[in-house]
C-alpha cells in the first residue's frame, strides 16, 4: 500500500495585485485503494490542490507538505512526481502540433516505466482501452488533443490514466463539460482503473452528477482554501440536496 | 469553364508577444533592422499600378505589385539597396559582407566559388562550361541587385541534365555538394535541366565557409516531374543569398525543397515561373535559426497560365538571442492565369526568448476564374502549459522540448519523399536541438 500525504498545506500565486494566498492550510491523507472526493464551490482551492500535487510552476508552496510513501514529493520535478506514480488528469488538456497519440502514449509510458513497452502487448493494450472509452481508432494517429472536442479530451485523458497505471490519480473536475453519455463512459473508465486495484484516485469536482457513477468512501468539502467538512459518501447525497450556500453563509457570519 | 470566385482566406493566427524584438501589441515596428530608413520610404510608397505595362517584369520602375518588380541580367540597371526597398528591409545589410555593394567603390565577387563535388546516376550529366554556354538564362532573369552582382561575375557554370525520359527516383539521386572556398566573396551558377518527361532528385548541399552570392536556374521541360533539394548547411561565419529560379513547363511537375540551417546569414530567394498549362509546383522549406542567426526565405510563385497549381509549406523553428527568420510568400495570379489552384503557408515556433519571426503573405489575385487561393501564417512559442502537460506524464522536459520540435519539423522532412535525406535532416535537427539550451 502506498500513502499520498498533504499536510498543512500553504499554496499561493503571484496575481496583477500580489501575492495571493489559496490555500490556508489542507491537510489530506490517501491510501491506494481510496477514492476520495473533494468538493467546493468556485474559487475555493480544489483545483489549486491538484495542480500543486503535480506540480504546476504557477503554484508557490509557502508552507507544509506533500509526501508519497514518505519521499518529498516537492522537491521532486513535475516529471519525476509523474514516475513516482502521480497521475493529474487535467481539466483543460493542451493541444500538442505535430506530435501523435500514437508517439505521444508510447513515450510517455516509456519514461513511467523507464523502458519501452513490447510493441506487440502495447498495440494490443492501446487499442483495447480506446474501444472501451469508446475513442475511434483515427485518433491514435492524430495530434495530442489538436481538435478534439472537450468530450474527446476527457476520455484521452482517463486513456492515459489506464494506460499509464499510476498508484495515485488525481481527477480535476474530468466531469465538467460531459454530456450524460460521455459522463457515463468516462466514469466507467475511472471505475476500471480503481478496480483494476493499487490505486488512490482524488476525485475534484464541482457537481455531484459525476459522483452517481463513481463512489467515493470520503468526501471533503473545501471553502475558501481549508477543508471545511468531511464525511464519508452520505455528505456527498447532502451536498447535492443542499448545496455549498450553509458554508459560504457561515462564512459570511464569522467574517 | 464554370467561374469559380472562391478565394479561402484562412484564419491567420499572429501572435504579438512582448518578447518578441520588434512587435508591439498593435503590431509590427517595421523600422527595426534598417533604422536609418523607413518602411513606408523607397520603392514600396510609389504608386503602383495592375496596367499592362508595368507587368511582366523589365526595366522600369518597379511598384508594389511584384508583377512590376525589376528584372535584370545587368548590375547597373539595379539601383544601390539602402534597406528601404520592400525586398531588403528585413536584411541586416552590414552583414552581408558586401554582396549588396558590388560595383561600388571597387567592391567585386572575385572570391573562388565552390568546389562542386557530384555523385550521379547513370544518365545524367554534369558539366562545367563557360558563361558564353546558350542554356545559361533559360530559366530566369535575376530579380534584385545581390543575383544581377552574382550573374555578371560568375567565371564558370555547373549544369546538371537529366535527359528527356530519364528515369530517376529516391535510390538514385543526383547529389552537388557546393564546399565553400573562404570568405572572399564570390558568386555561382548553377543550371538544373530535366528535358521532357524526365524524373529524378535534385540535391545542392552547400557546406564549408563562404560568402556567396548564387544564382540557380531550375528548367523543367513539359511532363518532366523533378526534385529540387537545396541544403544550406553552411559553416557558422557563412554568408549565402542565392536567388533559384523555377521555370516549370506544361504538365510539368517540381517539388523544391528549401532547407535552412547553419551560417550568419542565409538569404534565399525561390521563384517558380510557369511556361505551360498544367504544371504544379510545390514548394517546401524548413529552417532551424539559431541565436544570431538570421534566415531569410522570400518566395514568388506567378502564375501566368492557366490551370496550373501550387503549394507551398515553410516551417521553422527559432531559438536563442536575436535568433531571426523572415518568410515572405508572394503569390500572383494574372488575369490569363483562370483555374488556378494555390495554397501558400508558413508556421513558425519560437522556443525561447530573444528570437524574431517574421512572415508575410502576399496574394495578389487579377481573376476570378480561380479553383482557389489561399494563405495561412502563424508564429507561435513554445508553450509552457505543453511542457507542463507532458511532463506531467513522466516525460523529462529535454524529452518533452524535443518531441514537440521534433514534431513540428517532420511535417515538411517527410514531404522530402527520400529516405537517406530524411534521415539526414532528422539527425541535423536533433544536432540543433542538442546544441541549444533545450
Amino acid at each position: 500500500m502506498s500513502t499520498l500525504e498533504i499536510k498543512d498545506l500553504h499554496v499561493s500565486i503571484e496575481t496583477e495585485q500580489g501575492i495571493k494566498p489559496i490555500l490556508k492550510g489542507v491537510s489530506l491523507t490517501i491510501n491506494t485503494g481510496e477514492t476520495h472526493a473533494i468538493m467546493g464551490p468556485n474559487g475555493s482551492g480544489k483545483s489549486t490542490l491538484a495542480s500543486t500535487i503535480a506540480g504546476h510552476p504557477r503554484y508557490t508552496v509557502d508552507s507544509g507538505s506533500i509526501t508519497l510513501d514518505g519521499e518529498n514529493v516537492l522537491e521532486m520535478s513535475v516529471d519525476e512526481r509523474a514516475r513516482a506514480g502521480l497521475f493529474l488528469a487535467m481539466q483543460y488538456p493542451v493541444e500538442i502540433p505535430g506530435v501523435t497519440m500514437t508517439n505521444f502514449l508510447r513515450t510517455a509510458k516509456t519514461a513511467i516505466d523507464g523502458e519501452a513497452p513490447k510493441l506487440r502487448t502495447w498495440t494490443k493494450d492501446v487499442k483495447a482501452a480506446m474501444a472501451q472509452l469508446r475513442i475511434e481508432p483515427e485518433f491514435a494517429e492524430r495530434n495530442v488533443n489538436e481538435g478534439f472536442s472537450g468530450g474527446e479530451k476527457k476520455r484521452h485523458e482517463i486513456l492515459q490514466l489506464e494506460l499509464l497505471k499510476p498508484k495515485f490519480a488525481v481527477l480535476d473536475e474530468t466531469d465538467s463539460g460531459l454530456d450524460v453519455d460521455a459522463l457515463k463512459v468516462v466514469s466507467e473508465g475511472v471505475n476500471r482503473a480503481i478496480d483494476a486495484g493499487g490505486l488512490g484516485t482524488l476525485l475534484i469536482t464541482h457537481y455531484t452528477r459525476i459522483l452517481r457513477y463513481i463512489k467515493p468512501q470520503f468526501v471533503h468539502v473545501f471553502v475558501d482554501g481549508t477543508i471545511a467538512e468531511q464525511g464519508g459518501a452520505e455528505l456527498a447525497d447532502r451536498l447535492e440536496e443542499e448545496g455549498y450556500d450553509r458554508y459560504l453563509v457561515a462564512e459570511t457570519a464569522t467574517a | 469553364m464554370t467561374e469559380l470566385t472562391q478565394v479561402q482566406e484562412k484564419e491567420s493566427k499572429i501572435w504579438s508577444q512582448g518578447f518578441i524584438k520588434g512587435m508591439t501589441e498593435e503590431g509590427e515596428n517595421l523600422s527595426e533592422i534598417n533604422p536609418e530608413t523607413g518602411p513606408l520610404g523607397g520603392s514600396a510608397a510609389k504608386a503602383h499600378s495592375h496596367g499592362g505595362d508595368s507587368h511582366g517584369g523589365g526595366i522600369g520602375v518597379p511598384d508594389s505589385s511584384r508583377a512590376g518588380r525589376l528584372t535584370s541580367y545587368k548590375l547597373a540597371d539595379f539601383p544601390a539597396i539602402t534597406g528601404r526597398e520592400e525586398d531588403w528591409r528585413f536584411t541586416p545589410l552590414k552583414r552581408l559582407r558586401g554582396l549588396d555593394r558590388v560595383g561600388i567603390k571597387g567592391m567585386e565577387l572575385n572570391g573562388a566559388a565552390p568546389v562542386v563535388e557530384s555523385s550521379t546516376p547513370e544518365g545524367v550529366t554534369v558539366e562545367t562550361v563557360g558563361r558564353d554556354d546558350a542554356r545559361i538564362g533559360s530559366a530566369g532573369i535575376p530579380e534584385d541587385r545581390v543575383a544581377a552582382a552574382a550573374w555578371e561575375s560568375f567565371s564558370e557554370a555547373t549544369i546538371v541534365t537529366l535527359p528527356a525520359e530519364f528515369a530517376g527516383n529516391a535510390d538514385n539521386v543526383t547529389t552537388l555538394t557546393l564546399t565553400g572556398q573562404g570568405d572572399t566573396p564570390a558568386a555561382s551558377h548553377i543550371v538544373i535541366h530535366a528535358k521532357k518527361f524526365a524524373t529524378g532528385v535534385v540535391v545542392l548541399d552547400h557546406r564549408g565557409t563562404a560568402v556567396l552570392s548564387e544564382n540557380v536556374e531550375v528548367l523543367v521541360e513539359d511532363g518532366a516531374d523533378l526534385t529540387v533539394v537545396s541544403i544550406q548547411d553552411w559553416n557558422d561565419d557563412a554568408v549565402h543569398a542565392s536567388a533559384q529560379h523555377v521555370l516549370v513547363g506544361r504538365d510539368a511537375k517540381v517539388k523544391h525543397v528549401v532547407v535552412n540551417l547553419g551560417g550568419d546569414l542565409l538569404r534565399t530567394t525561390p521563384a517558380a515561373r510557369y511556361n505551360g498549362t498544367g504544371a504544379e509546383v510545390e514548394m517546401y522549406g524548413l529552417y532551424f535559426a539559431d541565436a544570431g542567426q538570421h534566415l531569410e526565405q522570400r518566395l514568388f510563385v506567378d502564375h501566368s497560365t492557366k490551370n496550373c497549381k501550387s503549394r507551398v509549406t515553410y516551417k521553422g523553428a527559432l531559438q536563442g538571442d536575436n535568433a531571426h527568420a523572415v518568410w515572405i510568400g508572394d503569390v500572383l495570379i494574372r488575369k490569363q492565369a483562370e483555374g488556378t489552384d494555390s495554397y501558400e503557408m508558413n508556421r513558425n515556433l519560437i522556443l525561447t526568448q530573444g528570437a524574431r519571426a517574421d512572415s508575410v503573405p502576399n496574394l495578389e489575385i487579377e481573376t476570378g476564374m480561380i479553383e482557389g487561393a489561399g494563405h495561412a501564417s502563424a508564429t507561435g512559442r513554445f508553450d509552457d502549459e505543453q511542457l507542463f502537460y507532458l511532463q506531467a506524464r513522466g516525460i523529462a522536459e529535454d524529452v518533452a522540448r524535443r518531441l514537440v520540435v521534433r514534431g513540428f519539423l517532420n511535417e515538411v522532412i517527410q514531404q522530402i519523399k527520400v529516405p537517406a535525406l530524411e534521415e539526414r535532416l532528422r539527425d541535423s535537427v536533433e544536432r540543433e536541438l542538442e546544441s541549444s539550451a533545450l
